[in-house]
């Protein structure tokens, strides 16, 4: 099977669905790569690399068209490139088929089999071909770079002998993928990270990455089925911007990351958000292509407001890693729909279900939700939890219970004593009660690691029950008493043998 | 011949050297001088017994002594270290038939008979008593190492009323003693013969009825049988050193059960009266999916990581995977990444079972740490190897009332950026429990087993 990598056609798109790396993987998934002219240029991969990796370059797009099953593209095919499609080809690129219903129609009437990889299910399955979040991943990194660029100050906070350096304050809105790889970023960078994100949920790893989490104080988790945020209530927006308001007079850098799928950005920093945050404070608005999360945003502009903000709306690709990361995620689909060899369209896979968008002439769109796999918490009952006792009732109920116990302990003993009234038997239980309290303290010394080397010995120790048989066993072997004890002789003695050669060769092997 | 005061100075010296041998065992380091005290406290005390006054019958017991060191040592030396929990098993099953046999040889010896009165009750009871536990020590054990070895079946027997039938059974065997200890000279032999049958049923029904999780438990209570069977017959020969060896054992077992108990928040009486193992329900509907990896993208992960943590259970025993373990570890040492090993109380059939076995495969015990010492860095851990454990790393423990495992300290594997799951099957474990950590998102299942995992990853890393 022949896979085709075209050159993107949009201007602004510098990535490639293919680099030399990912030819090789496709080369050993069996598959043929032939790859249009100058395709990789752009995310600095040459030809050269290429043809050295495996890959036919081939000279024209209509050529391409022809000689491949597969089409991997980045940006959605445009009407022409439809048009040169053989019927029946696999195509893998970004299609959002929600806002391009006429392109679908298009690639199913040319009975083209289009998978959206951006309409791939956030389940654990599919991460690993999930474009989104390995695009977001750069994108939030990419942020922060972009932020300390405008940024006239260091990140971190310095003391030197010129005097004393404030660490900046990095706001991030949103805490998915690409607000995460934010955080990150800036806390290497030696910021001041806080974060904020409607889902509970994500609070702890806002703070495994190094980040204060942020929350208003309404009850309202923003968690939905499909791993995504929702919409909120109008309270819970209230204090929201409130909190958004103290935050922007505070901090130095606002990084929002807040996007819902198929609907524009949600409106988060508004203009008199704006209108407090310091001069040379900047925004980078990672939504701008969806409307922005700030009201400012220019999409694919950077410019400073009067008050002397600097919006940025456009962030570079990163092409060459974009495409890394975004070969890798086709590899890994067209890995899962069975290599070159067992290539298969199968549409009870629910992954490939999803994606499909149009398949056998026909769309394919919307596809049935499926429920992803972020943990939610078990609705623990907080109520059922009983008062517990504090530690004074405790330690006076464990007094009260010793001084019982021991009372009765010594009121058995002096019965005993009396009961029997044999002298060396109480004599021998004085011996036995002291050795069960001195081997009662020594074993809780002994060290977790050792416990099984503790039981060879003890065992090995317990072999003294040998006395007995020496004890009993007499000249005469034919008397029934001598062939018992010589029978616990033999016995006891494999035991200690045994016992005391297996831990020193266990504790033998202990070395540091 | 020595007379017996030089004894009981011989036996007083012999107990001190016990003493500190157990002592010696609270570290690596002083481990082996422990031993050493042991082998010249058993030495002293074997020595001066033979010694004694009115011992007879020399050769005989050389003898004995000679072929039992024979057998010890090709066993000792023989066995292989995954297979520690049988032999540890059965050595007490030979405890407890010596205290047996101790019991019926001290009951017919002439002597018993010379006694009057009370001192002559007493002496009936000490038998009693002894016999008793050494015959539930014995059969108990038998069944144990059987479970253990794999030929008897690990499930549990239970059956309705079990707990009755038990009872019943010990009232039947204290009945039995009160008209043992009535009959003069050896009339009461009958009644000694009855009760050992019973004791010896009692044995095996109440190991029979514990699941194979909690061998840690039953071989450590176990050992605690042994040594109370020592001290019983320390009593019936009234001999000191006997006593006092055998309370340091019983105490010695009895803590081991209580540490394995807590591990798994069990109370002790549950564990004994056993059925636990039985409850395989799933409590909880799984959320997710069960994701699975191949030997190469972890190794690729490994490659990558930092800060490595392996969790070994009984399937790495089982496997033996301890040797490919130490050279993935060496190797990812070498390449300056920290690895350490995380020991879960329970893992294993034996309690530190998994320390031994790592200990065998060279790997130093300064990086193998407890689970209180490493959960508290597992969110700092980027891969996480779970080799052949599932209990001890199921998140259900903390946070899934219904689970049978509620509460159970157990290590938080879920925390560390990545989880590899190396497993036979997605069958659940030995508590019967499912585990959520398999379906948790930063969680990879590699089926296969550990051994040859372990072997394959290893190959990718040298490329």
């Amino acid at each position: 099977m022949k896979v085709g990598i075209p050159k993107e056609l949009l201007s602004s798109e510098l990535r490639v669905a293919a680099t030399p790396k990912t030819t090789q993987r496709l080369l050993k998934q069996g598959f043929e790569v032939c790859i249009e002219e100058g395709a990789g240029v752009r995310a600095n991969y040459a030809d050269s690399e290429f043809i050295a990796a495996g890959a036919t370059v081939v000279k024209s797009a209509a050529e391409l068209y022809n000689l491949s099953d597969i089409i991997l593209k980045v940006q959605p095919p445009t009407p022409a490139e439809v048009k040169l499609m053989k019927k029946g080809t696999v195509t893998l690129s970004y299609l959002w088929p929600a806002q391009n219903q006429d392109l679908m129609k298009l690639l199913a009437e040319q009975g083209v089999n289009a998978i959206a990889m951006d309409a791939i299910p956030r389940i654990s399955r599919a991460q690993k071909m999930d474009v989104l979040s390995s695009m977001a991943n750069i994108a939030g990194y990419r942020a922060v770079i972009e932020s300390a660029n405008y940024f006239g100050r260091f990140l971190n906070g310095q003391i030197t002998a010129a005097g004393k350096v404030d660490p900046a304050k990095v706001l991030v809105i949103g805490a998915g993928v690409a607000g995460l790889a934010a955080i990150g970023a800036a806390n290497s960078l030696g910021a001041i990270v806080r974060a904020f994100d409607t889902r509970k949920e994500v609070a702890e790893q806002i703070q495994s990455m190094g980040a204060q989490f942020l929350t208003v104080e309404i009850e309202e988790d923003g968690a939905t089925e499909s791993g995504y945020s929702k919409v909120m209530s109008k309270e819970f927006i209230e204090a929201e911007m409130a909190l958004f308001k103290q935050q922007a007079s505070e901090v130095d850098i606002i990084i929002t990351t807040a996007q819902i799928p198929g609907r524009e950005a949600p409106k988060l920093i508004l203009e008199d958000h704006v209108a407090v945050m310091k001069p040379g404070s900047v925004i980078v608005d990672l939504a701008a292509s969806t409307g922005g999360n700030c009201v400012l945003t220019k999409n694919e502009e950077v410019y400073t407001t009067p008050n002397g903000v600097t919006i940025v709306g456009k962030l570079s690709q990163l092409p060459t890693q974009a495409s890394q990361l975004y070969g890798n995620n086709l590899c890994h689909l067209l890995d899962d729909m069975g290599k070159a060899e067992n290539f298969k369209i199968d549409m009870n896979d629910d992954v490939v279900k999803r994606a499909m968008v149009t398949y056998n002439g026909a769309v394919n769109w919307p596809p049935e939700p499926l429920a992803v796999s972020p943990q939610k918490k078990s609705d623990a009952p907080a109520a059922a939890a009983k008062p517990k006792p504090t530690a004074a009732e405790l330690a006076k109920k464990k007094n009260i219970n010793t001084t019982i116990t021991l009372g009765i302990i010594g009121a058995l003993l002096i019965y005993m004593g009396y009961a029997t009234g044999d002298k060396a038997f109480m004599g021998h239980m004085t011996v036995f009660a002291l050795a069960v309290f001195v081997g009662w303290q020594v074993i809780w010394n002994v060290s977790h690691s050792l416990h099984t080397p503790l039981m060879a010995v003890t065992n090995a120790i317990s072999g003294i029950i040998i006395t007995g048989g020496l004890l009993q066993i007499k000249d005469d072997l034919t008397s029934p008493l001598s062939i018992v004890a010589f029978i616990a002789i033999l016995v006891a003695s494999i035991n200690i043998v045994g016992g005391f050669f297996v831990t020193h060769r266990m504790l033998k092997m202990f070395r540091k | 011949m020595i007379n017996q005061e030089i004894q009981i100075a011989a036996y007083l010296f012999a107990s001190i050297l016990f003493i500190l041998s157990l002592g010696g065992l609270s570290s690596q380091e002083s481990a082996k001088r422990g031993v050493f005290f042991g082998i010249i406290g058993m030495i002293i005390a074997i020595v001066s017994t033979v010694l004694g006054e009115g011992v007879e019958g020399h050769v005989y017991i050389i003898a004995a002594i000679a072929i039992a060191s024979v057998i010890g040592i090709i066993v000792a030396r023989k066995v292989e270290m995954t297979s520690m929990p049988q032999l540890v098993a059965i050595l007490h099953s030979f405890v407890g038939l010596a205290a047996v046999l101790v019991g019926f040889g001290s009951y017919i010896d002439p002597h018993t008979a010379t006694l009057e009165g009370s001192a002559h009750t007493i002496h009936l009871v000490e038998i009693f008593i002894g016999v008793f536990i050494g015959a539930i020590t014995f059969t108990g054990s038998i069944i144990a190492w059987g479970k253990l070895q794999g030929t008897i079946r690990s499930k549990p027997l239970v059956y309705k009323g079990r707990h009755l039938v038990n009872g019943g059974l010990v009232v039947v065997s204290i009945i039995l003693g009160v008209m043992f200890t009535m009959k003069e000279g050896t009339a009461g032999m009958p009644e000694l013969l009855i009760m050992t049958a019973i004791s010896a049923f009692i044995g095996v029904m109440l190991v029979m009825a514990i699941g194979g999780a909690d061998m840690p438990v039953v071989v450590s209570m176990l050992n605690s049988y042994s040594g109370w069977a020592a001290a019983a017959a320390g009593f019936m020969l009234g001999n000191d050193l006997l006593i006092v060896t055998g309370a340091l054992v019983g105490s010695s077992g009895a803590i081991l059960s209580i540490i394995m108990c807590e591990a798994m928040n069990r109370s002790f009486i549950s564990v004994i009266l056993g059925g636990f193992g039985d409850v395989a329900v799933s409590t909880k509907a799984m959320e997710g999916e069960v994701t699975s990896i191949n030997h190469e993208e972890v190794a690729e992960l490994l490659k990558e990581a930092n800060s490595v943590a392996i969790i070994p259970g009984y399937g790495m025993a089982v496997a033996k995977a301890q040797y490919p373990i130490y050279d993935l570890v060496d190797m990812l040492r070498k390449k300056g990444k920290t690895v350490r090993f995380g020991i879960h109380p329970v893992a294993g059939r034996l309690p530190g079972h998994m320390n031994v076995l790592l200990a065998e495969a060279n790997v130093p015990y300064d990086i193998v740490l407890e689970m209180d010492e490493i959960n508290p860095d597992m969110p700092d851990t980027d891969v996480i190897m779970v080799i052949g454990a599932n209990d001890i790393v199921n998140p259900g423990a903390q946070d899934d009332e219904a689970s049978p495992i509620y509460g159970m300290p157990v290590i938080e594997v879920w925390k560390a950026k990545k989880v590899i799951v190396m497993k036979r099957s997605m069958a659940a474990g030995y508590a019967g429990v499912e585990n959520p950590l398999f379906y948790k998102e930063n969680a990879d299942m590699l089926y296969g087993d550990a051994k040859d995992s372990v072997d394959k990853i290893n190959s990718f890393l040298k490329q």
